[in-house]
């Protein structure tokens, strides 16, 4: 191995490794908020590529009536549950966010798709589809668990996981696409030939990194966020509506899933069912970095991706298995560090 | 008309009830105590009015039923509960914290947030000290400003004390009395449990005594301090434990 073949495997890990990144960072989120390990992460990412790249060739994806179809679940779920308390005020905002907003997205992709609006529209329009799917499936899924256990809530999730999959065929077909990159430039550095794509990939993955901390550093509705996952009981003394918190962690997680799968879906063809793997190498990192700590996750999905494109190189067969495997070193040396009596409910 | 109205509360757990027809109410901006003896119920009692805990019998607010309502819809009516434990969230910063007790008035914009800020740090000028520690390294007598200021930063018109005096020096015992009786000259309804009886019937108005799960024992604080069987039960064990 010379220094460019060296320096191009670090590039193509810490590409995908930003990815991972991203995919930890919303695994830790929603699991410090709700408590749910998201499974289902995967499939907001292969929803998100297959959306954007339906769109960047002029189709209409057909998520738009998953979305529908979702829309109106949550909508009916929601009203059955709460129908003692639910009147008014909270009805009409129920109403707007489960079946107004599906319908207003729903139409502008039937006005939009067909005319080929740029990238920057379709991958808003991408991103705008797929986003709003999480909240409407933790509303249908999880908000009527409210306190289960963190076992009856992993269970629950991976049939969500299954049944996404499942409707992912349906609405998606079998074969797998690729759009076009963002940009064909390629900027010469050195031995190293950078595509635009990891460049819109690292500077994306940067900006939103830099926005989610502004968020939960600088906004109320972002220290509520905090607040949940720190002490939920504290959380619900001062007026923060639990199962809202849900909401808006997994509509961030929507959101995270459905960029990521914009942003990959230039550089590898996605498949329907594709998700799970991304989706679990995210969880990877989530893992090594102790499903806790924000900066922990994200230097350990660079440690993933780094460590995927040289196993690819050195014995690609084994990727996967090298990948995986390292989870268990980590988990080893975790509990030999912190004994067994770490931080279960 | 009295700001808060129980009648016949009960709660079980799995079956076995916990408390049982208590009925009491606090009128506007006074100070009620329920004191008695650990495991009697008063803790289970102010969770089920917060709407922690499912309780059966009625709980109005201000003349309207609770019924079913959840405990953000009780705070965004104008109920606080400091808990026992404080529920403080440790790892933000005790200003975060009192930030977040403001949650309620979120749509009301930085001024009228910084302004209640300033009223709790003239309140607890401590915490102003400590604005930017963590919630998690204060003493114990800090943890009870805390949660006292994130609990009048919603500001309550009842606001529901769960032995704030627990585990507390006696110095800072009184501090926390002190600032329960300040309290009183903002109008707020104080509902104060507390094992420390003689402290407890000292600041209140209105008394009661709950004793395994039922209230046995009601009247103005000064005719049940000087009741020889609270004398005996409460004031006597209270001057033996200092």
């Amino acid at each position: 191995m010379d220094l460019s073949i060296f320096l191009i495997l670090v590039q193509d890990g810490v590409v995908n490794g930003a990815i991972y990144a991203l995919l930890a960072l919303s695994l830790v989120l929603v699991f410090a908020v709700t408590r749910v390990i998201l499974v289902a992460q995967g499939e907001f990412v292969a929803f998100g590529g297959l959306t954007y790249a339906a769109l960047a060739t002029g189709q209409t994806p057909g998520a738009i009536w998953l979305l529908g179809g979702l829309g109106l679940a949550a909508f009916a779920g929601g009203l059955w549950q709460e129908r003692r308390r639910m009147r008014g005020g909270a009805l009409l905002r129920h109403a707007l966010f489960t079946l107004a907003l599906p319908a207003a997205i729903i139409a502008a992709t039937l006005v939009l798709a067909p005319r080929r609006a740029g990238i920057v529209v379709e991958v808003l329009l991408a991103v705008a589809i797929v986003t709003p799917m999480a909240p409407y499936l933790y509303r249908i899924a999880f908000q009527p668990l409210g306190n289960a256990s963190v076992l009856t809530l992993l269970i629950t999730a991976v049939a969500l996981h299954l049944a996404l999959t499942g409707l992912g065929l349906v609405f998606f077909g079998p074969e797998g696409f690729r759009a076009p990159p963002f940009s064909d430039a390629m900027i010469l550095a050195g031995p190293l030939m950078i595509p635009g794509q990891a460049i819109w990939i690292l500077g994306l993955t940067l900006a939103l990194m830099l926005g989610l901390y502004a968020f939960f550093e600088k906004t109320l509705t972002g220290k509520a966020l905090r607040a949940t996952a720190v002490n939920r009981l504290g959380a619900r003394l001062v007026g923060i509506p639990t199962a809202q918190a849900g909401v808006l962690a997994f509509g961030l997680a929507g959101f995270i899933g459905a960029l990521s799968g914009v942003l990959i879906v230039p550089l590898t063809t996605v498949y329907y069912d594709g998700g799970f793997m991304i989706g679990l190498r995210g969880f990877t990192a989530a893992i090594i970095g102790g499903l806790g700590s924000y900066p922990g996750a994200v230097l350990a999905a660079l440690l993933v991706g780094v460590a995927e494109s040289f196993s690819s190189f050195w014995a690609s067969a084994f990727k996967e298995v090298i990948v995986f495997t390292a989870i268990i070193p980590v988990l080893l040396w975790r509990s030999l560090r912190h004994g067994n009596g770490e931080d279960e409910e | 008309m009295s700001l808060l109205e129980i009648t016949d509360l009960a709660v079980a757990y799995g079956g076995i009830p916990a408390i049982e027809g208590v009925s009491l109410s606090v009128a506007a901006g006074q100070i009620v105590t329920v004191i008695g003896p650990n495991g009697a119920g008063k803790s289970t009692l102010l969770n089920a009015i917060m709407g922690i805990l499912p309780a059966s019998g009625t709980i109005a607010f201000d003349g309207a039923a609770l019924g079913t309502s959840d405990v953000s819809e009780r705070v965004q009516a104008g109920m606080s509960l400091v808990p026992e434990k404080r529920e403080l969230f440790a790892s933000m910063s005790v200003e975060d914290n009192l930030r977040l007790g403001f949650y309620r008035f979120r749509g009301q914009g930085r001024a009228a947030m910084e302004a209640a800020l300033a009223e709790i740090y003239d309140l607890f000028p401590r915490l102003k000290e400590r604005r930017a520690q963590d919630a998690g390294t204060l003493s114990g007598g800090e943890r009870q400003m805390l949660a006292m200021g994130r609990a009048l930063m919603a500001k309550p018109r009842l606001l529901m004390l769960d032995e704030p005096s627990l585990g507390l020096a006696p110095r800072i015992v009184r501090d926390i009395f002190h600032t329960i009786t300040a309290l009183r000259r903002t109008g707020v309804a104080i509902l104060l449990i507390e094992q420390n009886a003689r402290a407890a019937l000292q600041v209140a108005d209105h008394a009661f005594v709950l004793e395994t799960g039922r209230v046995t024992l009601t009247g103005d604080s000064a005719t049940l301090a000087a009741d020889p069987r609270i004398v005996e039960m409460y004031l006597g064990q209270a001057r033996s434990a200092g």
